[in-house]
């Protein structure tokens, strides 16, 4: 049995100074589990700034479930936190983790079939209850018999240690010390890989500045899950992971998908110089960009919680037509909502944005759980000739771009552009290397002054984009009226001319079909025949999946699409230019679909709805099976 | 920037060159012809009003009006209008909406648009009836109401829109009537100088699909005893002769009593200010929309912070400076570490 017993607390070995092996890891992944109200999600977040701050590459992938307070111990109530790190560039939070931490009996069943044989086991085993395990369903406790022969086992009394811990600090309370066991596995963790103890110390004493004994606990119990760590003979390999050497040089932040799509929207409007008008209703997962967006009066930013999701988009397009940066942010079911209003702002030709943090669906669907299946309802979701860009984020960091993009696109063109991230992204984080704002691309909102010529306003004459003027209240001269009804070209005023109805039919469609958007760039390697195509947050799994087939020498090319409408214009040349096309897809292939009609190119597809982010093995293996 | 009319403005600076297209005799006429001719009062030059409609015949409103305008879809006006309020303090802002747009589809949006008291002026067009879409039963239609698609009779009972908006906790509620030229604009004019949000229902007749519905409010006759003008600070009395008026029962609802039977002093004196709403909610129950005596005029009009308080100008004023330094101040917030190259 690998078990490894510990030994009483009082008989704990002293220092073993340097006794220690240390091993040296490329890369690592770890996983902190336990129950809803364990803190891992917190603790995950606290490794992870320390590990990039240390400065190894890193991803990683927060999982938990929909009931904000699941029954205590239940399988249904286990959240998980699992963070790739590694010394060299890294494009996905893991397949299986190398460590798991699970702090009761659920969190350990419903995370071991993802273990791999040799893996290490972090148990409290104080949690390891008949009531727990009988919770787990565990006829008889998996630490005293062999169902867990394959893996390292370390049984750590987390529960016991920190209450000895804090024993001594004034006013901790039983409860104090049962909440501050994530912060002890913290401490363990963050010893087995060296982590720095500073940025988690700092963010102790920040966060609880105004609650000192909460501060005190939390810092007793980290510290005391270090040195458990250092003093006890329990674990005996730490684990090294030297700093990344192969990022581009610059300076770096750990940032998820949600900030950074806040940041691109910030920039975005101090660069055009509209105010931030933000208006969502709460939606997981993208409440959290209406959270973000709230602390940011300091820049101008306004942010509106509506009383439904219709109302959010009818906000954002109000803001516009009075002259703002209008945005409303939602996920799936919301985005249904919104069709109704995203018609009339491409009947208005507006500037709005429409941020769609993809979850899995339909309908409620897995509400914590990442798909990129909104894409046809993107593209197709509206009643009539409805063409709207839409712009796919990539990666955490990517979020910031794509954002900025969204608005260039929505300002330049007068038009609603939907910006697909999903849960991965928002809530999975990255290092990124920050831009430079003198860097970013103007967006000039070229507001309409009314003509010197004293000739009559047409808010329907468009420039050589095909845009239309935005003539916002308040201008003298320009007063109109614009509406859902169709419209006169050039005039504006109400038509129901057919001839004229195909005209604008054309116009709008022709308008979106004409945007400048990037060619698509390859990553090719003489001689490969195959292409690995993706879209969206599938981008990290294709790069590692495709990293691992070049390992063992096979020639292989990748692209990744950013503009889902318009789609690039090498696109079809792209496509042809290989013999086989491979497009994996957190969907039932709904890309293939658009591109085959498109180009008539016969592309595989490779699907995944299990609410999870594409696995670098997986895209291995399915690369390998269309290579000849 | 020549092109603004000069101050003062007249009616045909608000008349936009668009044929006007609502069937003949439609009470819609009179309350556009009203609203034009009201306008020049405001003192706002035409570009910084803007009117924002939703679906219905009250819906082409916006297309006649030489302001600023936005047709919108159907019942979402008030969210429009409220993300407009939100980006600008400069403008004055006016929904028309119907009572199947406000009361039915965009039922919520008005609530919250109430709640929050938004600067904005909501005119709710109440013909009882859906006549866009040809004559359907709409949610103020009277129990019994036969219409194309309640042909047995509607079943369901009417919502009424003023006790709806002060539920809501409206701070500027009033009603009038299509055919009163003069209660209608004395009603828009305390409307515009409301700070909040201010509902006005006009009651208007649509002569295709449901004619005469308030005739007994607009014949000269009908109209003296079925009229209950409310005025702030006044007894509320009414008639040819001013021989009625409204008084407290014994069981506290408000009753319609012969003032010479129950004596001037028991009249109920109006009050639009008072904070607490259960006056303006007593007469809002006060007489049915269909028949007898009905109050009209300013039921509350009290001073409230609209949404936001100064926020725009607050954000406006934070605004102001921000370049490209800021962006980079802000993208590199937190720990950040470098990668030498």
């Amino acid at each position: 049995m690998a078990t490894t017993e510990f030994p009483a607390v009082e008989e704990a070995a002293p220092a073993r100074n340097g006794q220690v092996r240390v091993e040296r890891r490329e890369r690592v992944i770890v996983r902190f589990a336990g129950d809803s109200g364990d803190g891992m999600q917190l603790a995950g977040g606290r490794f992870t700034d320390a590990t990039a701050v240390f400065g190894n590459d890193l991803a990683t992938l927060p999982s938990f479930p929909a009931e904000i307070r699941a029954p205590a111990g239940s399988l249904a109530g286990v959240s998980s936190f699992q963070i790739h790190f590694a010394e060299r560039d890294i494009a996905t939070p893991g397949d299986t983790p190398n460590v798991l931490v699970a702090m009761n009996p659920a969190a350990l069943r419903a995370n071991v079939p993802q273990l791999e044989r040799g893996a290490t086991i972090i148990v409290n085993e104080d949690a390891f209850t008949t009531r727990n395990l009988q919770k787990a369903a565990y006829d008889s406790s998996p630490l005293e018999d062999d169902s867990l022969d394959a893996f390292q086992v370390k049984r750590v009394p987390m529960t016991t240690l920190v209450g000895r811990a804090v024993e001594a600090l004034e006013g901790a309370t039983t409860r104090d010390a049962q909440r501050a066991r994530n912060l002890f596995a913290l401490g363990l963790v963050s010893w087995l890989y060296d982590r720095p103890t500073e940025v988690t110390e700092r963010w102790i004493e920040g966060k609880f500045a105004d609650k000192p004994t909460v501060r005190d606990v939390n810092l007793a119990a980290f510290k005391a899950g270090w040195s458990f760590g250092e003093t006890s003979e329990l674990i005996d390999v730490r684990y090294e992971v030297l700093p990344a050497r192969d990022v581009p040089p610059g300076v770096y932040r750990n940032v998820n998908g949600t900030t950074t799509t806040a940041l691109g929207l910030l920039a975005a409007s101090v660069r055009s110089g509209l105010p931030l008008v933000l208006s969502a209703y709460p939606i997981t997962p993208a409440s959290d960009l209406l959270h973000d967006l709230s602390t940011r009066q300091s820049v101008g930013v306004r942010t509106i919680q509506a009383e439904d999701e219709i109302a959010a988009a009818g906000m954002a397009l109000g803001a516009a037509f009075g002259g703002a940066l209008g945005v409303t942010a939602t996920s799936g079911p919301g985005l249904d909502l919104k069709t109704e209003t995203i018609g009339l702002a491409v009947a208005l030709e507006l500037p709005m944005v429409i941020v769609d943090v993809q979850r899995a669906g339909p309908s409620t669907g897995m509400p914590t759980k990442t798909e990129q299946s909104d894409l046809l309802a993107a593209l197709y979701g509206r009643h009539g000739e409805s063409p709207v860009p839409i712009v796919a984020a990539s990666t955490p960091g990517q979020c910031f771009d794509a954002a900025y993009e969204a608005v260039r696109i929505a300002v330049r063109y007068r038009t609603p552009v939907i910006l697909l991230t999903d849960l991965f992204l928002a809530n999975g984080s990255e290092p990124w290397r920050i831009p430079q704002a003198a860097s970013l691309p103007a967006i000039d909102p070229a507001f309409a002054q009314a003509p010197s010529n004293g000739a009559a306003f047409l808010p329907y004459a468009r420039n050589a984009d095909g845009a239309r003027p935005w003539a916002i209240p308040g201008t003298p001269g320009l007063t109109h009226r614009i509406g859902g009804l169709e419209k006169q070209d050039v005039t504006g005023e109400i038509s129901y001319d057919p001839v004229n109805h195909a005209r604008m039919t054309a116009l709008r469609a022709a308008k979106v079909a004409g945007i400048e958007v990037p060619d698509v760039v390859v990553d090719h390697e003489d001689g490969a025949e195959l292409l690995v195509l993706g879209w969206g947050s599938s981008e990290g799994a294709l790069r590692a999946g495709v990293r691992r087939v070049r390992e063992r020498g096979r020639k292989v090319a990748r692209a990744h699409v950013h503009h889902l409408n318009p789609l690039p214009a090498n696109l079809g040349e792209v496509l042809r230019a290989y013999r086989r096309v491979l497009l994996p897809e957190m969907n039932s292939g709904q890309l293939l679909k658009v591109l085959r009609a498109e180009y008539l190119v016969d592309i595989h597809g490779f699907s995944r709805v299990e609410g999870r982010p594409l696995f670098a093995a997986e895209m291995e293996q399915a690369i390998l099976e269309m290579l000849p | 920037m020549s092109t603004a009319p000069p101050l003062p403005l007249t009616k045909a600076d608000f008349q936009s060159d668009q044929e006007t297209r609502w069937c003949p005799g439609c009470g819609d006429y009179s309350v556009l012809a009203a609203i034009q001719g009201f306008m020049p009062e405001l003192g706002i030059p035409p570009e910084r009003i803007v009117f924002v409609t939703g679906i219905g015949c009250a819906g082409r409103f916006a297309y006649y009006m030489d302001t600023y305008g936005m047709h919108a879809i159907h019942g979402r006006a008030p969210t429009i209008a409220t993300g407009l309020a939100a980006a600008r303090d400069d403008l004055s802002v006016w929904i028309v909406s119907g009572d199947g747009d406000a009361l039915s589809i965009g039922a919520n949006h008005l609530i919250h648009a109430l709640r929050r008291n938004v600067p904005v002026k909501i005119l709710l067009f109440n013909n009882r009836i859906y006549g866009l879409t040809k004559g359907q039963a709409s949610p103020t239609s009277e129990v019994g109401k036969v219409t194309k698609s309640t042909p047995g009779g509607s079943i369901d009972p009417p919502l009424d829109a003023l006790s709806l908006a002060l539920g809501a906790g409206a701070t500027f509620v009033a009603r009038t009537v299509d055919r009163d030229k003069q209660g209608l604009v004395e009603v828009l004019r305390a409307a515009a100088e409301h700070r909040g949000t201010a509902f006005v229902e006009v009651l208007q007749d649509c002569p295709v699909f449901n004619d005469g519905a308030f005739d007994h409010l607009t014949q000269k006759d009908a109209a003296a005893v079925n009229r209950i003008l409310l005025i702030d600070g006044q007894p509320i009395r009414f008639g040819l002769d001013h021989e009625l008026g409204v008084i407290r029962d014994d069981d506290g609802t408000l009753a319609v009593a012969r003032v010479d039977e129950v004596g001037a002093d028991r009249l109920i004196v109006h009050d639009a200010t008072c904070e607490d709403p259960s006056l303006a909610f007593a007469l809002a129950r006060l007489g049915v929309l269909g028949a007898g005596p009905l109050p009209l005029g300013v039921f509350r009009a009290v001073d409230a912070p609209p949404w936001g308080g100064d926020l725009v100008a607050e954000l406006r004023a934070a605004r102001v400076g921000l370049g490209d330094e800021d962006i980079d101040a802000l993208l590199h917030a937190g720990d950040t570490w470098t990668i030498a190259g």
